[in-house]
This record gives structure tokens, C-alpha cells and sequence, in this order.
């Protein structure tokens, strides 16, 4: 089953997404904790395009589209950014640190590796593509 | 998300409801930012109705959590939902913040 869905970079369309991928895995028996992961994997995602990549100008807009079949959720987040936006080198968040220094951000990709089977950041054509893959058995 | 709180002489609590994401963070730091949050002695987060957290409400806990602890004031979670907590435990935040059941333990410590 396919959903498609476009917002403008706004943080307050982040709960419109999360609804969108809460509505597409409707159907199948998840547990709270296992949707709680994969709605917030891609909030997290959506979030950085939508401030990072795109500086939250709201002209602009995200594509999304969701693929849930054989027991596989995927997920394509299409923006057009004038730059490829691909997170920095990941590396592990050190906590303690982060608390020592009161560092607001930086966590967020931590979540989404840790929740999704696969994470890529490519380019297709003029359009920088963002994809999430997990598993649902 | 709505945020609402209740002081006694030494304690603060503020109750959050509803979702916390990148948009309704800002409320959640505004509201510790405040200086006279750190005249209590505790700070206790309700999170019985906290549906959702993101890293930027994590953010908000995280970026103030020291400035707590150099002023000698505890931040208290209770009442987590599994979910909410879950997000704490991915990241290792369970170990390095107060998580307590209920509002008798945070009370207590």
C-alpha cells in the first residue's frame, strides 16, 4: 500500500506527518512502542529537512511517500534544497557531554539510526531524497 | 502541547499534555528558562499525559540539566507513559535522569 503526502517547511506540519505515518501502519499489528519508533524516526528527519535544509521557509515543501508491503515499511521524503543537506558524519551522541556543555540538539539522527533499519541521503535528479527503511516483524 | 503548573514552597510541577516535537519544544524551554525555576529545590515533571517526545524536547531537558544541578535543584519525571519512555531508553537518557512510577516517589527523593 502506497500514501503520498506534500507539506511546506513548517515545524507545525510535524504533526501532520506524524498522523500520515501513524494512518498508514493502521492495518498492521504493531505495538505502540514499534509505531512510537518509526512516527518518530521520520518526525526527526522531517524536522532537520524542514529546519536545516530548508531553513522552515514555508515556500517551500516536502514530498512524502510511504510504501508498507510484505512486512517492510519504507518511506521517501523528496525536498529541493539548492543543497544536498545530508546529516554530518555520524558519529555517537556523548551524552554526558552533551548535558555538561546544555547542548539543545544532536540527538536526533542518534534516534533515527538506532530505530530504523536503513537510513539514505542521496540526490535524484534536481531533488535531494531522504529514505527510511524498516522492518515490521 | 499545554503546559500548566502548580509551586508548593520547595517544588515545582509542571504538567505537560500532549505531544512534544520541534514546534511546541519551545514552550517546554521557555518555561524552564524562567530564573525562578531555580529556587525550588525540585522540579517535577507529570508526564501522565505526555504522548510524545522527540529530540527536541529531549534537548529542552538535556541543555538544562546541568545549570539544575550546579543550582542544587533535582528534576523528577513521573508517570512516563512506556512509550515516551522507550525514547529515553534508546538513547541512554534513562540512566542519566531521574525516571521515577509515580508522584509519591518523586515527592520523596
Amino acid at each position: 500500500m502506497k500514501n503520498a503526502l506534500r507539506i511546506s517547511c513548517s515545524r507545525g506540519n510535524l504533526k501532520v506527518v506524524r498522523d500520515f505515518v501513524t494512518d498508514s501502519l493502521l492495518n498492521y499489528d504493531l505495538s505502540a512502542l514499534q509505531l512510537n519508533q518509526i512516527v518518530l524516526a521520520v518526525d526527526e528527519v522531517v524536522a532537520n529537512l524542514i529546519i536545516h535544509a530548508n531553513g522552515e521557509d514555508e515556500s517551500q515543501h516536502l514530498d512524502l511517500a510511504i510504501d508498507v508491503e510484505d512486512q517492510s515499511f519504507g518511506i521517501e521524503i523528496f525536498d529541493n534544497a539548492a543543497s544536498f543537506y545530508k546529516p554530518s558524519s555520524y558519529r555517537e551522541p556523548d551524552l554526558p557531554e552533551f548535558i555538561r556543555q546544555g547542548k539543545k540538539g544532536g540527538v536526533g539522527m542518534a534516534l533515527v539510526n538506532r530505530i530504523m533499519d536503513r537510513v539514505e541521503f542521496t540526490t535524484q535528479g534536481t531533488q535531494n531524497v531522504c529514505r527510511l527503511y524498516k522492518r515490521l516483524d | 502541547m499545554k503546559i500548566t503548573q502548580h509551586a508548593s514552597a520547595d517544588t515545582l510541577t509542571l504538567v505537560l499534555d500532549g505531544e512534544l516535537d520541534a514546534s511546541s519544544s519551545v514552550l517546554l524551554d521557555t518555561e524552564l528558562t524562567k530564573p525562578e525555576t531555580l529556587q525550588f529545590q525540585k522540579v517535577l515533571i507529570n508526564c501522565q499525559k505526555l504522548n510524545y517526545i522527540s529530540s527536541a524536547g529531549l534537548g529542552v531537558f538535556i541543555s538544562h540539566l546541568q545549570q539544575f544541578q550546579d543550582a542544587g535543584v533535582k528534576l523528577i519525571f513521573f508517570n512516563m507513559q512506556e512509550k515516551v519512555r522507550n525514547v529515553f531508553e534508546i538513547l541512554g537518557l534513562d540512566t542519566l535522569m531521574t525516571i521515577v512510577p509515580s508522584e509519591t516517589e518523586a515527592t520523596a527523593i
